[in-house]
């Protein structure tokens, strides 16, 4: 276990030499791949709240899709048609999605291994069809749209900006989380939860939290999400979508949580540079994950950092 | 043309214009190609009609050598998955990374109405010849998005509704699948067909992807009714109509279906089973009209099939837009000019066989045929027409005003009125 769970001198240089960077891409990209760049982010931050319970609780949920679509829905609903201010509206979304979140949470954390999948993939599906078949309030199959992006940040620069700082603030928080006291609980949970059940732990309860912080985490994601698209429907609380964060977080590599955005920008890059070249570029994603899954099996991240220590 | 080249070509257009800043872009533009943008299901639920949508396009560039207006076109196809998500994505590449000047295609409505959004906020004109929401062109009207050639939901099933009453039909009952294309087609007839004297005696609404039709024909069959409206797209209409042949309801109670359920792309399929089934739409490939007849044999010489609505609809919106480009010398660049020109621009030569021009609203005003299916002498079938409504709008006989005032069709508003 690493010693410092505070902020060190050398992860604030790492965190500002990754920032600022990021922050100087829209000086070199085009304006359509600063909105690539703004994609990146929020699928990585849906992939690192997936990262607290997969990596760090040893639970992967296949519910996060459908928590990251939930605080869409409610975003695009509140600003198109109930009428409210975008940041009333993004503070309704990630409460939505935090709410589900819970409700899934105490569900779902008596189960663990297989059974936790299972029992999410159909927690999510229940929102899909949901979204799917409530007609009057979500549009049904044709979703729903709206302008749901504040004016400040219209243009594709400071959105990404905007999208960046969120991103920032939202990885330090989690980072903190699960290097926190409670944190270090919930790895002892996903290394033995009967060993901690008899140290005195309530593993439910610690698994509760756990779950529902994440779900807030995949909230501001959703949240972001519907700004950046200002349309929502229901493929976006589809099992799919929840399938592709996993997969990002497996690439990026699982428990690494920084990984995260390396997986999302590697998923992303190849669907958008592959498919300029043939349609079948789904089967080239499948291959390169066989690919990932054989050679490096703890993600891009963690395959960098068994180098780096070699 | 070729896919792949042009996709070749594009891509070393996006890597050189990594740095290029907006003057040096348009300046470029004015001389270069005119850049269309179509987004297409090339993969996902609806491939099959994505792909002939393709065809269409290529179908028209073929017969005017990739020139329209008096400049070279330059066709960037996108795979929009039959994904609004990845339709939206694919839309943002082809306006901010390609600089296409304007987008065309998707198939589903959820695809288009993301597309259309998008291009609300920029301005791009986009034409959707497939997209039938009713909404684009009536309550939520987005001025650059035309659509030419096409056509929206609830506007045959209107007239269709006063062809049943004509038929003397009192009593009918619907099924259509549970989404928005089926309940504004359904409640177009419905609102008709009641308003009318006619009873909707039930309605039933069933999954996408339904595989077995029983439940649903069984309640038919017992019901006292004169006629069935199905409303059907793609596998689910071919399952629909071999399960109600297989029921023993064909030629007990009469079949009619939504131009979609009757469509090529279904019925090429399947055989004597769609024989007699009727479906109102603009477009009929066995009508005797010369042009029509022209279209549809060098459409089935060059791919082997005979044209769905997809291939036609492209083909047509293709049309449409080089028209309006050859009066205004093709200055895409120009986007209201471009668009206003459209707008007021007729459809001549069409494989329609008939001049057609815009409503109000964006929306092409036909004349809209009862088709029936039919044996042709080769033993395929094919719809051919059998009464026409001329110069049917897509408010019907209702005034425009009036009719947006009452809320879209929707499952739980269908029009009827009630008794």
């Amino acid at each position: 276990m690493r010693p410092s769970l505070g902020v060190t001198r050398r992860s604030a240089i790492l965190a500002a030499g990754t920032v600022l960077p990021a922050a100087c891409l829209p000086l070199v990209l085009s304006n359509y791949q600063v909105g690539l760049a703004t994609e990146v982010l929020i699928f990585g931050i849906l992939a690192m709240s997936i990262d607290i319970l997969a990596g760090f609780a040893g639970r992967t949920s296949l519910a996060h899709g459908a928590i990251f679509g939930v605080s869409t829905y409610v975003v695009v609903y509140c600003t198109a048609h109930a009428g409210l201010a975008p940041s009333i509206a993004f503070a309704l979304g990630v409460a939505a999605a935090t709410g589900v979140a819970a409700v899934f949470a105490v569900l779902a954390v008596r189960t663990s291994g297989v059974y936790f999948l299972l029992l999410t993939l159909a927690l999510g599906m229940i929102i899909w069809g949901v979204c799917l078949r409530w007609t009057q309030v979500t549009g049904g199959e044709n979703g729903m749209r709206g302008d749901v992006r504040p004016v400040l940040l219209l243009e594709h620069v400071s959105f990404f900006w905007a999208v960046l700082a969120a991103a920032a603030l939202v990885s330090f928080a989690m980072w903190r989380f699960v290097r926190s006291p409670f944190g270090l609980t919930l790895r002892g949970i996903r290394d033995s939860e009967s060993r901690m059940r008899s140290l005195g732990y309530n593993v439910p309860l610690h698994l509760f939290i756990g779950f529902t912080v994440s779900g807030f985490f995949a909230g501001v994601a959703g949240a972001l999400y519907a700004m950046f698209n200002n349309f929502v429907s229901p493929s976006t609380v589809a099992l799919a979508q929840s399938v592709e964060g996993v997969l990002m977080m497996i690439a990026g590599g699982v428990g690494t949580l920084f990984g995260a955005f390396v997986g999302a920008a590697a998923i992303i890059a190849l669907e958008n540079i592959v498919s300029a070249y043939t349609e079948r570029w789904q089967m080239v994603l499948g291959i390169t994950f066989v690919l990932i899954v054989i050679f490096a099996p703890e993600g891009i991240i963690g395959k960098l950092r068994a180098l780096l220590a070699r | 043309m070729d896919r792949r080249q042009f996709l070749k070509t594009s891509t070393a257009g996006f890597a050189a214009l990594g740095a290029g800043t907006a003057p040096w872009r348009s300046a470029r533009a004015q001389a270069g190609p005119i850049k269309i943008g179509l987004l297409a299901p090339l993969t996902g639920v609806v491939a099959s009609g994505g792909k002939e949508m393709v065809e269409g396009v290529q179908f028209y560039l073929d017969q005017v050598k990739s020139e329209m207006g008096g400049r070279k076109v330059e066709l960037t196809i996108e795979d929009d998955a039959s994904n609004p998500d990845t339709a939206l994505q694919k839309a943002r590449r082809l306006v901010e990374q390609s600089n296409c000047h304007m987008l065309m295609g998707d198939l589903l409505a959820n695809t288009g109405l993301a597309v259309a959004n998008y291009v609300k906020g920029n301005g791009t004109p986009y034409f959707i010849p497939i997209i039938a929401a009713d909404d684009l062109t009536q309550r939520g009207r987005i001025k650059n998005v035309i659509r030419v050639a096409g056509y929206s939901a609830s506007a045959f099933t209107h007239p269709l509704g006063d062809w049943v009453l004509k038929q003397g039909y009192k009593k009918i009952a619907t099924i259509s699948q549970d989404y928005t294309f089926g309940h504004e087609q359904c409640g177009g007839l419905a609102q008709v067909f009641t308003e009318g004297g006619g009873e909707i005696v039930q309605q039933f609404w069933h999954p996408l992807n339904t595989a077995d039709f029983s439940p649903y024909l069984g309640q038919i069959a017992d019901l006292k009714i004169d006629a069935v409206f199905a409303m059907e797209t793609g596998a689910d209409s071919t399952r629909f109509i071999q399960q109600y042949a297989a029921f023993g309801l064909k030629g007990k109670t009469p079949l009619l279906m939504a131009m979609n359920g009757t469509d090529q792309s279904v019925i090429r399929t399947i055989g004597d089973e769609a024989e007699g089934i009727i479906s109102p739409a603009h477009f009929a490939e066995g009508s005797d009209n010369a042009v029509t007849a022209k279209f549809e044999k060098d459409y089935e010489a060059k791919y082997g099939k005979i044209p769905s609505l997809y291939g036609f609809s492209m083909y047509s919106g293709m049309m449409w837009i080089d028209a309006a480009l050859k009066k205004m010398g093709g200055k895409v660049e120009d986007r209201d000019a471009f668009i206003d020109t459209v707008l007021k621009t007729q459809l001549e030569n069409s494989p329609l066989g008939k001049v057609v021009k815009f409503d109000a609203y964006g929306n092409p005003i036909y004349d809209v045929y009862i088709r029936k299916v039919t044996k042709r002498a080769d033993g395929k079938f094919w719809n051919v027409p059998t009464q026409t409504y001329s110069d049917v709008s897509q408010f019907w006989k209702y005034d425009p005003e009036t009719y947006m005032k009452q809320p879209p069709y929707s499952r739980t508003f269908q029009g009827i009125k009630k008794a």
